[in-house]
């Protein structure tokens, strides 16, 4: 059974003109681009070209782009080079609705001589501005906001919080892993020092991501070794990866378009209809600013793990905001700081389209959606029939 | 993914004896929707003094659903003093096991048949005995120490594990840690909790108890509170939002909050509106 795939805030399945285009440096083209033959260093201007298209999606220089080996080696190099390259200052500003990458990296840091302040959310998950504004210090070294949420797709206002920091002279960095390929961007025009992307969330293989330094920028390596990458990242380039990477970033170029027309309406028509089929129902983040693809609606009086075991009897994929399903025994942390109550958060359900589902998918879940919540509330000691909360 | 057993997936998705029996000679009540998963049990005795029927109703996650399923598989036919000597390593095993995160579902059904005895057997309500240690999930420390006692723990990730107790916000680790040690054997036995709170022992902990259990319940209806002053053992509470309007406000007051006082911090309380 080929699955209905709606979990691409988690991963994406790999374009096969990337794939196309990677294969041939897994077989005949194993050269190392750092070799002085040409057998290598064809490899190398193929990298050169790799490196092209990724600066182009995002309007930043080639020299500005760094390959690392996935988002959270991009979001630690980021915060490592900040805090190392400003040693006197001690302070860090960043948000309660990170992903783990930057959140437990802060949490990891603040019990290790660093004050970490977390900027929290309104009930819609949008960003208290204000808090972060008045946090800011002689003693910040960086602040680090994710551009927009994996768990609800709201989307922060980075730029406009960037150009507050640039103000104090402070490093500002973004986890964009969720919104390349979705929003325009032209990093040339930005106040952004910083930027992680991870390439397995935009078509491109696991094991590929990229750090945006804005030329100017104090920097210092995280990892340490050879000169690759301008000597700012060592280790021998992922060639077959990177060259799929600057592949999927032509891609996404072209289905920007896509993404936030016709995905937005998929989207749209997945949210409208279960919600109007399924009571005592309700979307999480702001309805206003968020990523084209994704939903997050919690279903009252059921928990999530039971809802994706049913959704996985039909081949449909997404993922759970419930305890449950993490090994943990409390909801997200990103629907807790958003105060979304823990009867709600139990049974959240995100759903993250992309570019290859199509209305028949989406007509085929809103089919089966009803009756799964419908099954679990006759089950649970919770639930009355006709009952709406 | 989780790796569960077929018998898991099996009762999961073929879940036996769903359901409530009207009529019931026992009913047993665990877990609450902030907790995550709940679980009611009802039992009806046929004339030979053996369970007739068992039916659950489940909120929980597969291996919740599963674990209520199988109880009620097997405690049929069983005799009460039979039923009641169910463990919740014997649900564990009847389901082929469960992974170490999910012990706590098995406790769920062993906890939710004890009770509907009790009840059967005309005990009164048992409150929860001991004192809350956790404070996330009111776990106290006489269900901590019999959870490692029972199951051999060794480890507060265990105890997490089969009871819940330590899994939020991690305060009650230090304690947790001395139960273990205490059942171990590794120092004194744990000295007997003091006769009463202090003040202020007292006002953190109705103050927690509300905002963990109360507040969210309210909010559901669109109802709140908020504590004013404790005086003594008389708790002084604001009803807002529709909660300040309802007719049914006093018997929310009195049968919920008070209750709920009392039986996770002291039962000498007594709530008042102001």
């Amino acid at each position: 059974m080929n699955p209905i795939y709606m979990d691409n805030n988690a991963t994406t399945r790999v374009a096969p003109e990337v794939l196309e285009e990677m294969l041939p440096y897994f077989s005949d083209l194993y050269g190392n681009p750092s070799s002085m033959h040409t057998f290598g260093g064809n490899v190398g201007s193929t990298l050169k070209k790799a490196r092209e298209n990724v600066a182009g999606l995002l309007g930043a220089l080639p020299e500005e782009i760094l390959f690392t080996s996935c988002g959270t080696e991009s979001d630690s190099t980021a915060i490592h080079a900040a805090l190392r390259s400003n040693p006197e200052k001690k302070h860090i500003i960043t948000t309660r609705v990170e992903h783990p990458a930057v959140k437990n990296l802060g949490e990891y840091l603040a019990n290790n001589g660093y004050r970490v302040t977390f900027v929290p959310v309104d009930r819609d998950g949008r960003l208290d501005e204000d808090f972060l504004y008045k946090s800011l210090s002689d003693d910040t070294a960086l602040v680090s906001v994710m551009w927009a949420n994996n768990e609800t797709g709201t989307i922060f206002p980075v730029e406009k919080i960037a150009r507050k920091v640039r103000e104090w002279g402070i490093v500002f960095h973004t986890d964009a892993v969720q919104v390349v390929g979705k929003i325009p961007m032209n990093l040339a025009d930005s106040a952004i020092d910083m930027f992680s992307l991870s390439g397995h969330k935009l078509h491109a293989p696991k094991g590929i991501g990229v750090l945006y330094v804005r030329k100017g920028t104090k920097f210092a390596p995280f990892l340490m070794g050879g000169h690759q990458e301008g000597g700012r990242r060592a280790g021998t380039e992922n060639t077959a990866s990177i060259i799929g990477m600057g592949r999927a970033a032509r891609l996404v170029v072209d289905s920007m378009e896509d993404e936030n027309t016709r995905v937005r309406a998929l989207r749209d028509k997945l949210e409208k209809e279960l919600l109007k089929r399924i009571p005592a129902s309700m979307v999480n983040g702001d309805p206003e600013n968020r990523l084209p693809n994704t939903t997050s609606i919690a279903f009252e009086y059921v928990e999530g793990e039971a809802i994706l075991l049913l959704m996985d009897q039909h081949g449909i994929c997404a993922s759970s905001g419930s305890a449950c399903t993490s090994g943990s025994l409390e909801p997200s942390h990103v629907l807790r700081a958003m105060g979304v109550p823990f009867t709600a958060a139990h049974g959240t359900i995100r759903y993250s389209l992309s570019i290859y589902n199509t209305e028949e998918e989406v007509d085929f879940v809103i089919e089966k959606m009803p009756p799964i919540i419908e099954r679990l509330r006759r089950m649970s000691p919770f639930w009355k029939e006709g009952q709406i909360s | 993914m989780w790796e569960y057993t077929d018998q898991v997936k099996d009762h999961f998705l073929n879940p036996r004896n769903v359901g409530f029996i009207d009529d019931y000679d026992g009913i047993g009540e665990v877990g609450s929707l902030a907790c995550g998963d709940a679980l009611k049990l009802t039992f009806k005795l046929g004339d030979d003094q053996r369970i007739a029927d068992a039916r659950f109703q489940t909120f929980g996650c597969a291996s919740a659903i599963a674990s209520s399923s199988a109880l009620t598989e097997m405690v049929k036919g069983l005799t009460l003093d039979e039923a009641s000597d169910v463990t919740n390593e014997d649900i564990a095993d009847f389901l082929g096991g469960l992974p170490k995160e999910k012990m706590h579902c098995s406790v769920m059904g062993r906890d939710a048949m004890e009770k509907a005895i009790s009840f059967y057997r005309g005990e009164a309500e048992t409150k929860i005995e001991g004192e809350i240690v956790c404070e996330c999930f009111g776990v106290t420390d006489v269900q901590i120490e019999r959870a490692v006692t029972e199951n051999g723990l060794t480890s507060i990730e265990e105890v997490t594990d089969y009871v819940k107790a330590g899994g939020g916000c991690e305060n009650c680790h230090d304690r947790i840690q001395f139960i273990i040690d205490s059942v171990l054997g590794n120092t004194p036995k744990a000295a007997k909790r003091p006769e009463a709170l202090t003040n202020i022992q007292k006002i953190k902990m109705i103050d927690a108890t509300l905002d963990r259990e109360i507040k969210p319940a309210l909010n559901q209806d669109g109802g709140d509170i908020e504590l004013v002053d404790v005086d003594g053992n008389r708790v002084m509470v604001k009803l807002r939002g529709t909660c300040a309007s309802c007719s049914k406000s006093q018997v929310t007051l009195k049968h919920y909050v008070e209750t709920r006082l009392k039986e996770l911090v002291s039962q000498d309380l007594v709530v008042e509106e102001v």
